[in-house]
Formats: C-alpha cells, structure tokens, sequence
C-alpha cells in the first residue's frame, strides 16, 4: 500500500489515442519525492536532448506534488514539466488551485502526455474511466470559459480543467495553463499543449488519499495552522507589504503599491518612477479594486485566500492573483482598471503575465525607434491601452506582427535584426524577466539570477531577507524568533550585515556566506516544487510556517518514508542536481548564466567571478557549471555520469553557437 | 420528565456566506474525520459538507448533508438575494436523486451529518474547526418541547384512513400491527 500518493501514473499517447495506467517504483519516490523530482526523473530518462519542444517526442507532463491531497495545508501543486519552445531547456511552472488534489482522489500521481492529437481533443479522466474527446466545437474559447464549458457539457460542476486559451492553441511561446485561480505561466508549457492539441484537461476523483501516520500528521498541520494565525497577527516589521505577512503573495488584499510601482520599471523595463506613488493615485487604485473586486479566493485547503474574482466593467468575471495585477498597468503606463481589464483578456487567451506585458512594450519601443515602421501594425490605435489590446489581439493569433512576437522578445529580436536585439534586455536564458534595474550588485541575488534554473527571482528567493536592516536592534530582533534557519550561522550572517560600511553589498555577504544563503533558499523551493506545497505559505517567505525542521516529519508521516533534515536535504540536491543535468545535456553552459546586462548599474567582474567559481565549487559543479563525477556518485546519480561521459559533456565548453533559429515550424492555422 | 415535557440538545450551525473564500477544507476534514481510523483517509467526495461554488457568479455555499429523500423536486425555486440568484439545489441539504453530492462513492448509499458525534466528543463539529475565515460558527442549547400526542391532528389521520376504507378495515389493520408490534 502507498501512502499520500496514488503510485500510479497516467500515461497518454496522444497519437495513437492510446490510454495506459502505470505503477510506480516507491524506491523513486523515496528518493526524488513527487512532482518536479519525479518529473525530472522521466524528463531525463524519456527526453533526449535532440527532441524539440514542439517534437512529438517531447513529453508534457503534469505532476502532482507528494502531498497533495493530504490534509497538508496549503499542499495543492500541480508542476508541469516539459522541453521549452522558448529557452529550449527544461521548463518547470507550478499552479496551485484544485487540480492536483482532484487528479490525486482520480488515482494518479501524474499524466503524462506524449505525441500529437491529429484534431484538437480534450482528456476527460474520472477515476478508472479516461476518454481522449473531440474538442474542435472548443477551438478559439477562452481558458476560463473553455472550464466553464467542460463542467456544463460532462455535468460534472465538481471537475477541476486546466486548460488552454488562443495563445496555446497557436503556439505562443510565452503561453500559459489556466486552471481556476491558478496558472502555470512559464517557459511556454501551453504552447507545447496546444502543440500535442489537447485543449484541456478535466478531472473528478472520488478515491481515497491515506496517510501512514494520521495521528502525528494531523498534529503537525494544527501546528503549522497555529502559526499561520500567528503569522497573521504578527506582520514582521521593517519589510515591504507584501514580505510582512504570508501568502503568493496577498496582492489581492493589499493597496500599497508604492515599492512595486516606484522601484519596478515601467514600459520595456525601462523607465523608473520614482515618485509615481502619491495619495491620490493611492485613492484611485484603491477604489478601482474595490469596485473591480469580488471577493478574496483560495487554493484547495488553504486559508490565505490569495486570489481574488475580479468583474472589470462590461467584460466577463475572471479569477486573479499575484503580480499580474501590475505587469500589464506597468508596461503600457497606464492604470490599474485598465491593468485588471486587459488581464481578463489575458487570462482568457492564456498567457504568462510577466512575458507577455514586456513582449507588447518591446514592439512599442521598435516602433518609437524606427525599426518597426506604422506598416508592420497596419490598423492600431493611437493610445497606449488600445495599443496593448491590439498587440495582445495580435499575438495571440499570431497575425502580421504577432507571428513574430509571439516568439518572445529574445527570438523576435532574432527575426526583426536591424539593432532589434539591443531592445531584447530583460531576458535571462532567453526568458523575459521581471522588470528589475537597480544600482549596486547584490551578491546573493547575482547567484539567484545567474543560477535559477526556474527563471523567475520569485521561485528562488524567500527564506532571507533581500536587504540589510539599518539598526543593529531592529536586526535582533528580527534573528529572535527565526527558528527556521537550518543553521545558527544565518542568523550571525544577517545580524552582521550593514547597509554602508566593510560589511554592506557588494563585498558582504561573503561569497562563502552568498553560498550558504541561496543554497538554503533555492533549496526550500525546491521541497515545495517535489511536495506540491505552495511557496506561499513556505519558501517565498521569510519565517514560513514549513521548514526545513518540520518538512521530514510531514513526509515521515505521510508517506510512511524514513525522511530526516540530511535525507532530505540529499533528495532535493538529487533533483536539483537532476534539472541541471538535463539543462546541462541541452547545452547549458557557464556562458548561459547572467542576469541581464543592466540589471545592475554597478558591476565587479572580478567579484562576480569569484562568486560564480565559489558557488559552483559549493555545488558540486565544475567550472562550467557542469555536475562532477564525484557528485553525481554521491547522490546515486551514477546514470548521469555515464551519460555525460557517452556524450563526451565534460569536453564541451559551449563554445559552439547555439540553437539558432526559434522551434517553431510554421504557423498551425 | 413530570411537567410533560422532555428536552433535548439543539446544535446549529450558523453559515455566513460573505466570508466563505471556497478552500473546501471543511471537506476535506468531514472526509479525515470520518475514516477509520480517523484521518487514516481523506476523499472530499465522501464528505458531509459540501461547498457549492460558482466562481464566476459570487455564490459559494458550505451545504451540510441532511437525510435521503428518494424523490426530487418537481419544481425549484431561484432565491434572488441582493442582486445575486441562488438555485434552491445550493441551499438544498438533501441526499436526493437528482444531485451525486451527499453518496458514499464505492457504495452510493446516502451520507447524512451527524455533527460529528464521537466519544470523547468535540467542542466543535470538525468543519467548524477547521474553517479559519468564520463562515461556519457552532453553537448549541437546550430545548423544552411538549412531550403531549396532538390528539387533534391523530383524530383528522384516522379520520381520513376511516373514510377512505371504512372503519372495519382500518381496526382490522391496527391489530395486525398492533400483535406485530408485541413480537
């Protein structure tokens, strides 16, 4: 019998129609958990690197995480792993929601898709019975329709969809997978969907989940709620809103718009304002959520309710969450009713709400430069906000202009030329980033930009605070009640670090200490990606209510594994060490790891350097970032070796160029 | 019990719509609760609370399962409450052959509340205790009821029964059921 999961997977070949459900290896699970550990697991085993996103050979695979379905809090993940059309390497997005929770009570730990559909299908999965259905009467709905839709036609008002809009179905290569409040948004996991031409994916599970021990499980969630309440009552003093109290954040529920509006760049990730926040725009903002909206929503089994529905005037109610109530409000200077108007179409249509505001901003500033001309947007408003619908319209469709865009700015930039590159700034490994420019480098978050094979400084940083505290007090205060360090060393760490002075940024932390500190971080991220838990209520935030002290007890408990703090602390450094293998035989190399060029006006090569020798060496990596010999036979990664030595990994610098034209073949249309 | 009357314990629960946030972990803790052993298990499809929820219309109900009726309703009302239309199903706490909420998965046998009874017992219905946003809130009292037969309404049953099959057939039957009762 296996506990908290299912031990089957649900394996669909999409081209031959074929259904299969798998058993599972518990020894795989004893060692790379659940969702993205075992999901890296099958990418690398099943995905050479020859397979092109849009292969059919690539695989889309949606994993629950280990404890989803339990009485966990907050334990309702969903990652999806695949090859990106984008950054060509591994991409791995997470949703929270309810749909891993419902596909764990089906009786799966995971789908797995293979192959293309010849026609646009959906997957109907209830319990036993899975059916691959015509979905052409689907073709063009909107993601959140599209559920609405599947619930009404199955008459099943409890199945949970996670589904594509427009964007996916055409390939959008920033095109996301809407599910409820949730999405799974980056690197391009809808495009590889509407590529396999699934449309949806529905679920309604009436099984049970078991617990090894319920007793000692359930004690450890009152505990774990307790502190919540704790947490709730006591807003850690000295950091921004939305770092003070818990949740994905709570950008739903908080009006304080100050730090992200003054110190994010508008537009291309260009232009600060700095004294854009005033009590007027204050009062204004405040009183367009207000209007706009509904009520506070939740994921599965959680009290933050961290979404919100949103009703803009004369268009259909969608539900939001997180920062893309800001990215589309910033890249087109315009205001908060038109930001939350334009990510209902968004939504809908299905795209990653930090790529696709920067895409539309990129073609703008093309155009004020002349690289673009007024023929390639034959027919778009004047004003900014109309300019973005147009845009959005646009790629979604990929139409005239928007077939180009829709490849993201990297490869657009690629295939406009003419000095188009030089506008394509904000990206890491090809990626569009936040919109981030700042003064004096931080060594911590130059190893997290450089590093983060997840793209996004959000799913890396959390557990430390990104700044100094200017006194001495305030810090130990702070350091007081911080028992979720895994080490007494971080709190000396923070107590000793100043704003000015020997020990302030760039030189301090230390590049041993920078080690310690996103070691830690990175890998709290990466126990939530493997439990499903949602960096909510744990790594994205300082003093979270799961840690690294109370994680091997849920799984002991839950699973029935012997799970302590090094045992752990060994399967997520396998898993990890896992993503970068894979990324590692795609050709990821040293060169590949930097954050954009004018993310920081200040530089020190020579410190960077440093950090990125010590930090590999830390790792276990080689100077090209590469897992050693000796690392991947500590972690029973024996297969990795063997592989890299077949393919002769170890010789390959990354000298040779690149991929270099995008994956895609031809519009589908 | 010498007044003629007799009392028993009444336990409301009190369901404030507004602040339900639709995070279902009162089903998911009905479902533990009610495993064997307890939390061995959860399944919200077993559960005896459900939270109806139409995202996209505002309406998010915790609806507690009552008993099983085997008929369903031929008509339904829409209860319109400021501005916003509730069908009568999502208040509806009826096990009901209309509806596959409120019936064991593997058996489809009726699942009915029993407010969690359970020896020691609870402060607290476990949905209660588990819903951290005040939507379900617990209490409970004593209440005095007249332990006298409506001999009134007795008569206008009997009555219809005698008119209906005549008096001899109706006493025939009574001491059938009566001997039957004495077995």
């Amino acid at each position: 019998m296996r506990f908290a999961e299912t031990g089957y997977n649900l394996e669909i070949d999409l081209t031959r129609g074929n259904i299969e459900r798998v058993a599972t290896a518990p020894e795989d699970s004893a060692l790379y958990l659940g969702g993205l550990g075992t999901n890296a697991k099958i990418m690398w085993e099943r995905v050479p690197p020859e397979v092109d996103a849009f292969s059919p050979d690539n695989l889309l695979v949606f994993g629950t995480g280990l404890l989803c379905g339990t009485p966990a809090i907050g334990c309702n993940r969903t990652i999806v792993t695949t090859i990106s059309p984008q950054t060509q390497l591994l991409a791995f997005s997470m949703m929270g929601g309810f749909w891993a929770p419902e596909l764990k009570y089906a009786g799966y730990d995971k789908v797995i898709l293979r192959g293309k559909s010849p026609g646009l299908v959906y997957v109907w999965i209830k319990d036993d019975k899975v059916e691959i259905r015509d979905a052409s009467h689907l073709k063009g709905k909107g993601a959140v329709e599209t559920a609405k839709l599947l619930c009404e036609e199955l008459k099943e008002p409890k199945a949970q969809v996670a589904a594509i809009g427009m964007a996916g179905e055409n390939r959008v290569y920033f095109a996301s997978i809407e599910q409820s409040r949730s999405s799974a948004s980056r690197g391009g996991l809808g495009a590889v969907m509407g590529d396999k031409g699934v449309k949806a994916i529905v679920v309604r599970g009436t099984k049970d989940i078991h617990l090894a021990r319920p007793a000692e499980f359930m004690h450890l969630c009152d505990e774990v709620m307790d502190y919540i309440k704790f947490r709730g009552e006591n807003p850690i003093p000295g950091v921004i809103p939305i770092l003070a109290v818990l949740g994905s954040p709570q950008e739903m529920a908080i009006h304080d718009e100050k730090w992200h509006t003054e110190n994010f760049m508008w537009g291309n990730a260009r232009v600060r304002r700095k004294d854009f926040w005033s009590e007027e725009i204050a009062r204004e903002w405040t009183r367009t959520m207000e209007e706009m909206r509904g009520r506070l929503i939740s994921c599965y089994n959680c009290p933050m309710h961290c979404g919100a529905t949103i009703s803009p005037p004369g268009k259909p109610t969608y539900m939001m969450k997180c920062f893309s109530k800001l990215t589309y409000t910033m890249a087109a200077f315009s205001d908060l009713a038109f930001g939350l108007g334009i990510a209902q179409s968004a939504t809908e249509y299905g795209v990653d709400g930090y790529s696709a505001p920067q895409v539309m901003a990129f073609a703008l500033e093309l155009l004020e430069a002349g690289i673009l001309t007024e023929n390639d947007f034959p027919g778009m408003p004047e004003d900014s906000e109309g300019r973005f619908y147009w845009l959005l319209d646009h790629i979604v469709r990929r139409e005239g202009i928007g077939d180009i865009l829709a490849n993201g700015t990297y490869w657009a930039a690629g295939q406009i030329g003419k000095g188009a590159e030089k506008y394509a700034h904000n990206n890491i490994k090809k990626q569009e980033q936040l919109p981030l420019k700042l003064s004096m480098l931080n060594p911590v978050y130059f190893l997290m930009y450089c590093t983060g094979e997840k793209l996004n400084i959000t799913q890396i940083e959390g557990q430390f605070p990104q700044a100094a505290f200017p006194a001495r007090e305030d810090r130990e205060a702070f350091v007081k009640d911080w028992f979720q360090v895994p080490d007494e060393k971080f709190k000396q760490y923070f107590l000793d670090w100043e704003v000015r002075g020997e020990k302030s940024i760039p030189s301090y932390p230390t590049p041993e200490m920078c080690c310690d500190i996103v070691d830690w971080q990175e890998r709290m991220h990466y126990i939530d990606d493997a439990l499903g838990m949602c960096a909510g209520l744990s790594s994205f935030h300082l003093k979270a209510p799961y840690h690294i002290h109370n994680y091997p007890k849920f799984i002991s408990s839950g699973t029935g594994f012997d799970m302590d703090e090094a045992t752990l602390t060994k399967a997520a450094k396998r898993y990890r060490t896992l993503v970068r293998a894979i990324n590692t035989r795609r050709g990821m190399r040293r060169k590949d790891e930097k954050p954009p060029a004018d993310h920081w006006k200040k530089r020190f090569p020579e410190l960077e350097k440093e950090l990125l020798d010590t930090y590999y060496t830390f790792k276990g990596w080689n100077e090209q970032g590469i897992p050693t010999e000796e690392t991947l036979r500590d972690l029973g990664l024996d297969y990795v070796y063997e592989e890299f030595l077949k393919r002769g990994v170890y010789s390959d610098n990354g000298a040779a160029p690149s991929q270099a034209g995008p994956a895609m073949t031809g519009k589908e249309v | 019990m010498k007044d003629g009357t007799k009392s028993r314990i009444i336990k409301r629960i009190t369901v404030n719509l507004e602040k339900c946030i639709g995070c279902r972990a009162c089903e998911m803790a009905c479902s533990g609760f009610h495993a064997v052993p307890k939390f061995s298990s959860t399944n919200p499809a077993r559960s005896r609370i459900r939270v109806v929820v139409e995202d996209r219309k505002d309406i998010y109900i915790p609806i507690r399962a009552a008993g099983y009726t085997p008929s369903e309703c031929e008509s339904r009302n829409t209860y319109s409450i400021k501005d916003k239309n509730y069908p009568e199903c999502g208040l509806c706490n009826a096990s009901c052959p209309s509806r596959e909420l409120f019936r064991e998965p593997d058996s489809g046998l009726p699942l009915k509340c029993d407010m969690c009874e359970s020896v020691p017992p609870l402060d607290e219905p476990m949905c209660v205790q588990v819903c951290r946003c005040g939507v379900l809130t617990y209490d409970e009292w004593e209440e005095r009821r007249d332990d006298q037969v409506n001999r009134e309404q007795m008569e206008i049953g009997l009555q219809s029964l005698v008119n209906r099959y005549g008096v001899e057939k109706v006493m025939e039957r009574i001491e059938q059921f009566s001997r039957n009762v004495k077995r």
